[in-house]
Order: structure tokens, then sequence, then C-alpha cells
């Protein structure tokens, strides 16, 4: 079997970096993107500076995808944007960057993905949502409707896509530390964990089990699921 | 151009063959595709538009999106027909 060709949004930094690196480990063929430079590279790495909202950007993804592997397998919309503020202080531009990102980016993706994958009849498809979803977290209105749109794509897609032989499905992290809530004051990080089954910080390892679980050709009778961790 | 995509579109459909969409005929410049007495049922015309929208970049090299608002409306859908699709990817062409 040929090596697992993956695409990953979000790659500069973060839990995308992190996913890049360990799938390039793991053999996979990575294909990642972000707005910026990332700065790192890896033998099996390809990076594409594009916004996941523009559609003239992301679309040479996809054909170089096409060209280079005629196929794709895997799909991570890990990337993602917050904003930490009550809805009252919340400017428009703001709600409206975190929708594009995190929605429309979203949709592009799979929409794109999909018409690879079916070519195949196989694809595996990560969104990326968080617990502040289930938890209602105050002081994140925005990011919390942006991330609920993105489960209500996810389970109308695996339906949509389900004769294709793509599963769609969630997953949806604790805080970890990175950049998006290195702004959110401690007090507030403690008082989410709190409420958390298990009350501790996520790890990038959590993360990854769960999207290798998701990845699994095993798993292809598993979609629209939404996995949340720590117990919430 | 529009005459080519259109024997590009009825080349594309022969490959995919009666069994991907579901087809009992083979396509002309005039078939109706979808809607009232459209040849295609919803999947087979996502079929035929994924196949289409690849076809026409590995001849053109341009990455086009046949998606379009108007898909169900009767009247002016792209999907009418094969002549309808073909001046739609035409134009979506040159604004790409
Ligand atoms: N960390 C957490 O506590 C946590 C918790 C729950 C869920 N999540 C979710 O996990 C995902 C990753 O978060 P993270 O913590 O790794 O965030 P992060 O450290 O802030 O990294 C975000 C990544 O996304 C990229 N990005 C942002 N906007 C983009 C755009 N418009 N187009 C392309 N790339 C873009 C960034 O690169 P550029 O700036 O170069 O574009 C960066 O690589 C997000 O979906 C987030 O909602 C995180």
């Amino acid at each position: 079997m040929s090596a697992p060709v993956t695409l990953i949004t979000g790659t500069r930094k973060g839990i995308g970096r992190h996913l890049a690196e360990y799938y390039c480990d793991r053999g996979h063929i990575v294909y990642g993107c972000s707005r910026g430079d990332p700065g790192w590279s890896r033998e099996n790495y390809k990076h594409f500076v594009a916004d996941v909202s523009n559609e003239g950007e992301v679309k040479p993804i996809f054909s170089a995808i096409r060209r280079e592997h005629g196929r794709l397998d895997n799909l991570l919309n890990n990337a993602g944007i917050a904003s930490m503020n009550h809805s009252i202080l919340t400017p428009m531009d703001t709600v409206k960057k975190i929708m594009e990102t995190n929605v429309i980016g979203s949709f592009l993706f799979c929409r794109e993905a999909a018409k690879l994958m079916k070519a195949n009849k196989y694809g595996r498809i990560v969104n990326f949502s968080t617990v502040a979803v289930p938890l209602k977290l105050e002081g994140e209105a925005a990011y919390v409707a942006s991330k609920s749109a993105v489960e209500g794509l996810t389970n109308v897609l695996s339906r949509e896509f389900a004769s294709f032989g793509v599963t769609v499905n969630v997953v949806g992290p604790v805080p970890i530390e990175t950049d998006l809530i290195r702004a959110v004051p401690k007090e507030k990080i403690e008082a989410l964990v709190a409420r958390q089954a298990i009350k501790r910080l996520g790890q990038m390892e959590d993360v990854v089990n769960v999207v290798d679980f998701f990845l699994k050709r095993e798993s292809e009778f598993i979609t629209g699921q939404s996995l949340y961790l720590g117990g919430v | 151009m529009q005459q080519e995509i259109v024997e590009l579109i009825i080349k594309t459909a022969k490959e995919l063959g009666d069994e991907e969409l579901s087809l009992s005929q083979e396509l002309n410049a005039d078939t109706q595709l979808f809607g009232k007495d459209g040849v295609l049922d919803s999947m087979g015309l996502v079929t035929l538009i994924i196949a289409v929208e690849q076809a026409i970049e590995d001849r053109y090299e341009v990455s086009v999106a046949l998606a379009d608002e108007k898909a169900l409306s009767q009247a002016r859908s792209p999907y009418r027909s094969v002549t309808r699709l073909a001046e739609y990817a035409a134009g979506q062409m040159q604004d790409t």
C-alpha cells in the first residue's frame, strides 16, 4: 500500500504543526497551509501559503495534490482562530474573521477534499471544534458560534459524503498550551478545566490519539461524531 | 471554446459510464441533464460535475468550481443541458 496523502490546515504552529510533523514521521505525505511561512520543514512535507477562507488561494493546493498523487486520503481542518471577549465588546470585524476562518475555511476544504476522495471511494475528514461548545463558555460567543457551525457542517457532510466512502468527524479539544489561549487569563482556564471530568490541560498527544482513531481504515463505520477530550 | 467543452462533457460522461451516472442514453449537446426531464439524479449530477471540473483542469490547466446557486431553479440552472453547462463553464474559465 502506498503512503497515505494527508492535508492539514494551519500548520505554521500549534496543534497543526505538531500533527504535520507527527504524520510526516509516520510516513504520510503531508501537505499543509497557513497564512504565514512555516519556518520549519520536513521531508515529505509541502507547504502552501494560503488563507483557508480564500477560494483562489485554496484551489491550487488541491490541484497540486491531484497532479502529484491523484488522490487525497486524509484532511484535518485544524486552522482556527478564537477571540476571548464579552459579546458586547466584540467588534464585527472579529466576528467576520472568525466565521471566515473557522466555518468558511472548513467548508471549502471539505468540499474540495470530497471531490478528490470520491474518485478513490475513500477518505477521512476530521474537523476541529472545542469543549467551549458543550460548555457554553461565556466570553467566547463568536468562537462557540463558529465551532457549533463546524459541528453542524460535519453532521450534514457525514451524510452527504457517506456514499463516497468518506467519513467526517469532529475532535473537540480542552485547553492546550498554544498561542490560541495564551491571552486568556489563567483563572479563566482554571475555571474551564474545573468543569472537565478529568481536570488537567490537554496535550498534543491527546488530540493525536483521537485523530489517529478517526483516520484508521477500521473507523469506516464511524462518522458524524463529535468526540470531546477531558470527559466534557 | 464552448463547442470544445460540450465535447469534453460528453466524453467525460462516457468515460464515467452508465454505472456511475445511471444513464440510459448517451449524452448530446441538447440532453437535459438535471431537473424536469433530466437524465441525471442529484448524485449523478454531483459525479458528473466533479469529473467535468477535473477534465477542464487537465485540459486547460485552470481550476473552476462549477457550483451554482441556481442549481435547482428550473429556468436558469446551468445544469439544465449539456450546452448550458458548457456555456457556464466557459464563463467561469474566463473569470479565473
Ligand atoms: N489550543 C487550544 O486550547 C484549543 C482548544 C480547543 C480547540 N482548539 C482548536 O484547535 C485548532 C488549532 O488551534 P491551535 O491552538 O493550534 O492555534 P494556534 O496555535 O493559534 O495556531 C493556529 C494555526 O492556524 C493557522 N491559521 C490561522 N488562521 C488561518 C487562516 N485564515 N488560513 C490558514 N491558516 C490559518 C495559523 O497560521 P498563520 O497565522 O500563519 O495563518 C496557525 O498555524 C483550532 O481549530 C482551535 O480552534 C484549540
